[in-house]
């Protein structure tokens, strides 16, 4: 089994709103993606990515976004575009209020 | 304004059931995404980064006080109280729900709007001067002439699924605020020596990854040669642009690799054929579209108060342009303030703004493709009450053409094809050169930023404009100099290696410090500096390292 070079997790946009999810180990939707289950290995990773595939009525374009681990081993965003999407327009956070 | 027909009315709310429907039918699990996708995208429903975004078209950038108010109240309704209004003259709202999408298309019905051909490879929304019927310098409305070829367009049987998408930009004045050189079609209307109006054809404009200026195809189409003309053109384009490659699809690609004059030759022998075949326009039409657009019922010169305060003066400077009546003026509402979104405004803007069109300004409101909004005729005595409604709600930012207006897409704050952020990049240069007085100072100088190589921010037409890329899994800014998207319309040229997210702002700041310097007084711009003296001064300030190692090896 090849080893990833970094964990995996599944995320998507929820059908309905949406929402950026994750795919969690219950095989359910999260919004948060410390929540979200995390593959360590292709075999996994695909595995996840095949059963949020199988559910198109719940989730849109699920896609593997590799990881790095926090120090409880949970999920936190490795690319900046994972970051943004977990934060949200970025500029209504850091800069002036928007409105 | 035009008014839907019978006609329209019946054809918008039947693509809403129609739309309904298919929603319905994805929820339900009756359509796939891959079946639903092309559906949605034709209603200017996208899935951006943290949401859906509707994509509402404004035909040619028009619309009436009633119009903006429903706007608000679908911001208001259905998402977060905000609109973004788009360079392509469009209004996108950024937060609604799958359900509800169908509900916004009946409202926008309500008021005679609708999402259709915002997206897909279809004609686009037409888009044209702000100052529309109102510039002093203009030869005709423009207008009359879009809505015919938004009518030409709308649905057409043939042009549904072109090579790629395809947009058409017309101005009605030698001074081209309408970008008409980086639109796949670009008209602009002109008087031939008999004195008869017409239109010079430019072809195979467009930014994006292979940033092109449109070409001439024909000097000289008379008015009434218009649709057989762009009929033949897109034939051609539809029959021999490569379908193979997306990023090869576009026009301006068949107009450089087929040549011009080639295919020139080709859209006149199909024009030849069209024009023997195409039903003249019905003139009753015709009629029907001028007197939609016929001008406001103005009123008299009257008396202009004689004090104007040091803040409306400022404001005038910049927020103004020059009417075809004296007495009149056109005015520029900011949606660029200090802290700011570019192009956004909250539902009470947008309630203040309509409202400020019905007293003052003949219910009349524009888009403009740099992202602010225009109320294109105030008679110049209601200057002094206008401004102050603007200033108490926060709208009389004076900036209108400098630093601090800045075009700004949406970045990867929203869009899903963003490989950086744009928006903040925006905001913290209009923060850094906060000062109005020194804005007024740098004077004329359009900075535009993208968030990707698909250019909605149109940087290479920016005086100064900004790419945001990847680089090694950080944002990366790329400076393109001396662009123009005027009647001297330039692509900017490449500065030199990108700057990254902390480093931006001071090279920007570099480069106008670099043209205060150079400048030869207030009078001449960063623009005409830049093509005085070339890139290269610009360059030794954005690179000092570079520049100091050359002189030491000189
Ligand atoms: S330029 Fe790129 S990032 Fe910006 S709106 Fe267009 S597609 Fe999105």
């Amino acid at each position: 089994m090849t080893k990833a070079p970094h964990p995996q997790i599944v995320t998507a946009n929820h059908l309905l709103d949406g929402d950026v999810i994750y795919l969690t180990e219950a095989l359910d939707w999260t919004r948060q993606i410390t929540a979200a289950a995390v593959a360590h290995d292709a075999l996994r990773a695909h595995t996840l990515l095949d059963e949020a595939q199988s559910r198109p009525h719940e989730a849109v374009g699920p896609y593997l976004a590799p990881v790095t681990l926090d120090p409880q081993g949970r999920a936190a965003p490795l690319h900046f575009r994972e970051l943004y999407r977990t934060t949200g327009p970025t500029f209504l956070r850091d800069e002036a209020p928007h409105v | 304004m035009y008014d839907y027909t019978a006609f329209d009315a019946a054809f918008v709310r039947d693509r809403v059931a129609q739309f309904r429907d298919q929603v319905e039918r994805r929820i339900s699990g009756a359509l796939t995404e891959d079946e639903f996708k092309p559906l949605r995208l034709m209603n200017g429903l996208y899935l951006q980064l943290h949401a859906y975004m509707l994509r509402v078209a404004i035909p040619y950038g028009t619309l009436n006080g009633a119009q903006m108010r429903q706007l608000a109240m679908i911001a208001d309704r259905w998402d977060r109280g905000y609109g973004h209004f788009t360079t392509r003259q469009n209004i996108q709202f950024n937060w609604p729900k799958l359900r509800d999408v169908p509900d916004m298309l009946d409202a926008l019905a309500d008021v005679e709007m609708h999402a259709i051909q915002t997206s897909g490879n279809c004609i686009r929304n037409v888009t044209t001067d702000q100052f529309a019927g109102a510039a002093a310098d203009e030869i005709a409305d423009p207008r009359p002439v879009a809505e015919l070829i938004r009518q030409w367009s709308t649905d057409h049987p043939e042009f549904t699924w072109l090579p790629r998408k395809f947009k058409i930009a017309i101005t009605g004045s030698p001074h081209d605020r309408a970008v008409t050189r980086a639109h796949d079609i670009g008209l602009r209307m002109l008087r031939n020596a008999a004195g008869e109006e017409g239109f010079e054809v430019l072809v195979g404009g467009g930014l994006g990854r292979t940033p092109m200026l449109g070409k001439v195809v024909r000097d000289f189409l008379p008015r009434a040669d218009l649709l057989p003309y762009l009929e033949a053109i897109l034939q051609t384009y539809n029959l021999l642009g490569r379908r193979d490659n997306k990023y090869k699809a576009r026009i301006k690609i068949l107009v450089h690799e087929t040549g011009i004059e080639t295919l020139r030759a080709m859209i006149e022998d199909a024009f030849a054929e069209n024009r023997r075949s195409f039903a003249p326009v019905d003139p009753a039409l015709l009629e029907r579209l001028e007197a939609a657009f016929a001008p406001p019922d103005f009123e008299p010169p009257a008396a202009v108060p004689q004090f104007l305060s040091p803040a409306l003066r400022s404001f005038m400077d910049t927020n103004l342009h020059p009417h075809r009546l004296g007495h009149y003026a056109s005015v520029t509402v900011s949606l660029k303030p200090v802290g700011g979104a570019p192009g956004d405004a909250t539902s009470d803007q947008m309630r203040l703004l309509a409202d400020l069109a019905e007293t003052y300004a003949h219910d009349e409101l524009r888009v403009s493709h740099e992202q602010n909004i225009i109320l294109p005729h105030v008679p110049r005595r209601h200057l002094p009450s206008l401004f102050a409604r603007l200033q108490a709600a926060g709208l009389a930012t004076a900036n209108v053409g400098l630093v601090s207006d800045i075009i700004a897409c949406p970045g990867m704050d929203y869009c899903a094809l963003a490989t950086a952020r744009s928006i903040p990049v925006a905001q913290r240069i209009a923060r850094a050169f906060e000062d109005i007085d020194r804005q007024h100072d740098i004077g004329a100088l359009k900075i535009k930023i993208s968030g990707c190589i698909n250019a909605c921010g149109h940087h290479h037409v920016g005086h100064i404009g900004i790419l945001g890329l990847e680089k090694a899994g950080v944002e990366s800014y790329q400076i393109t100099l001396g662009g123009d998207g005027t009647e001297t319309a330039a692509i900017g040229e490449r500065a030199g290696p990108g700057f990254s997210w902390d480093e931006i702002v001071p090279a920007v700041e570099r480069l106008i410090g670099a043209y205060l310097d150079l400048r030869h007084g207030r009078a001449e711009s960063f623009l005409e500096v830049y093509r005085r003296l070339g890139a290269a001064p610009f360059k030794a300030a954005l690179y000092p390292e570079a520049a100091e190692r050359r002189a030491h090896a000189g």
